[in-house]
């Protein structure tokens, strides 16, 4: 017999929420990355304004766990499920605060040429976007697996973000009028490497859900 | 000072009706034990083969061993067992014709109590145990009927603990009370239990997750899980456990 109808309707939505939340943040990154690469700050404005949009979905989110806890009373599965949410949605958001502050580089930046062409960095950003999606597919299918390959995409952009630090710092040494670019640059590497590792939080969320064990995938 | 109970392979029928097949189990002392579970998975009948009431129903019949401490119940006369394991129901009942002192008194008179000091004395200590003392000191000699439901079941609870028993059963001790009742007896529970063994019997998923150190999951006169609270209720192993804490069956 089916029971407790309501509270599965109420659990399907809290997924639902955080998919759409999920991929807000996933344009946000894709849209800083945009600004970035052709330095265009009306693009980069569009991230830091749409940045409210993702801090309201997350409170929206955290008001639905808190009545579901208030009303529902969940325990086992079902509070992991929601206190996991609550995780998720705050690691979403960090997301989104990197994703504009990438883009106020990008703002910054503007009229400035390139003191290099951006190979690395991009490569950075397409990892995340895809550690994003495969966070959000390890959490709708409980997908534990999944969740745990997030560590070995976070060690690849950890990788490419240390390599991206030493050829700027090799450039900066060779023409010192690059130093305050490629040190803006480097922050943007710092803030992708950020978003890999809240990529890599929601994969531990993940696993929580699922066996109630706390793992470590960062 | 409480002592543990041991129970093995303890199985009760109602005639040909087998309702507890067979569980093994001990409960500790000294800690509050829930038992949970859908109705007619032979939660009551447990606790209440714990102080040898179910042989009193007609073809109720039990096997197995339950042990406290040392001492074998069943090798034990079943009057001195319900002195060292006492038990309080779902709805309190209290004797109505008598006064609330009187109420309490009753059991230790029964158990040979003379002095009237003594009965006196442990009158009051068993109604300050039951957070009762405060509410009724001035009107002990009033009909325990005059009291509120809840003020009953405290005094139900005064009479268990008035002839000093070593074990607490309660079933469903709060199912017919209200929410500030319910409460109150629960942080009863939590205050005796470092006296007292206690087990309890509830419907109240929340009552359990507050009030007890350990939980065991029956269902149909089988113990599927038995652990840790905290676990039972964040995470059980057994998906049956899973499924009934969650509120998806039973």
């Amino acid at each position: 017999m089916q029971k407790r109808q309501a509270f599965d309707i109420a659990l399907r939505q809290l997924q639902l929420k955080l998919l759409e939340m999920g991929e807000r943040v996933q344009q946000a990154v894709r849209g800083a990355m945009d600004a970035l690469k052709t330095l265009d700050p009306v693009k980069g404005q569009r991230v830091v304004d749409g940045d409210q949009d993702i801090n309201l979905q997350e409170n929206e989110i955290v008001d639905l766990c808190v009545r579901l806890i208030a009303t529902q009373q969940p325990v086992a599965g079902d509070l992991r499920k929601i206190v996991a949410g609550m995780r998720i949605a705050g690691d979403l958001e960090r997301m989104g605060d990197l994703a504009v502050d990438v883009a106020k580089t990008a703002v910054r930046l503007q009229g400035q040429p390139l003191i290099k062409p951006l190979i690395d960095i991009p490569r950075m950003a397409e990892l995340c976007d895809q550690m994003v999606s495969d966070a959000l597919h390890a959490y709708v299918q409980g997908n534990v697996a999944l969740a745990r390959k997030l560590a070995e995409q976070d060690d690849e952009i950890d990788h490419i973000y240390r390599k991206v630090v030493e050829d700027l710092f090799a450039l900066s040494a060779d023409e010192p009028d690059a130093v305050s670019q490629a040190m803006s640059l480097a922050f943007v590497g710092r803030y992708l490497e950020r978003i890999g590792d809240h990529a890599t939080n929601i994969g531990e969320s993940v696993i929580y859900i699922v066996s109630g064990e706390r793992s470590d995938l960062n | 000072m409480s002592q543990s109970i041991s129970v093995e392979n303890l199985r009760a029928w109602y005639g040909d009706h087998l309702t507890l097949k067979g569980i093994t189990m001990e409960l500790e002392a000294n800690r509050a034990t829930a038992i949970i579970g859908p109705s007619g998975c032979g939660k009551s009948t447990f606790i209440r083969c714990l102080n040898r009431l179910h042989e009193t129903i007609p073809h109720g019949r039990v096997s197995g061993s339950i042990k406290l401490g040392d001492e074998d119940l069943y090798r034990m006369d079943p009057v001195d067992v319900r002195r060292v394991v006492g038990m309080v129901f779902q709805k309190a009942n209290p004797f109505p014709t008598m006064s609330i002192f009187e109420n309490v008194a009753l059991g230790l008179r029964i158990g040979g109590v003379r002095s009237k000091a003594e009965i006196i004395e442990r009158v009051e200590k068993s109604l300050r145990m039951a957070a009762l003392w405060d509410e009724v000191k001035d009107r002990l000699r009033e009909p325990a009927t005059a009291l509120s439901g809840g003020q009953q079941q405290r005094l139900c609870i005064a009479r268990a603990l008035a002839i000093e028993p070593e074990v607490l059963l309660m079933d469903e001790p709060t199912s017919a009370l209200d929410p500030g009742s319910t409460l109150r007896v629960e942080e009863l529970v939590q205050a005796l239990k470092s006296s007292y063994t206690i087990v309890i019997v509830t419907h109240n998923m929340q009552q359990a997750a507050r009030v007890a150190d350990k939980t065991a999951f029956f269902l149909n006169g089988e113990l599927i899980e038995y652990a840790d609270t905290a676990i039972i209720f964040t995470k059980p192993s057994d998906k049956r456990t899973e499924d009934y804490v969650t509120g998806r069956f039973g």
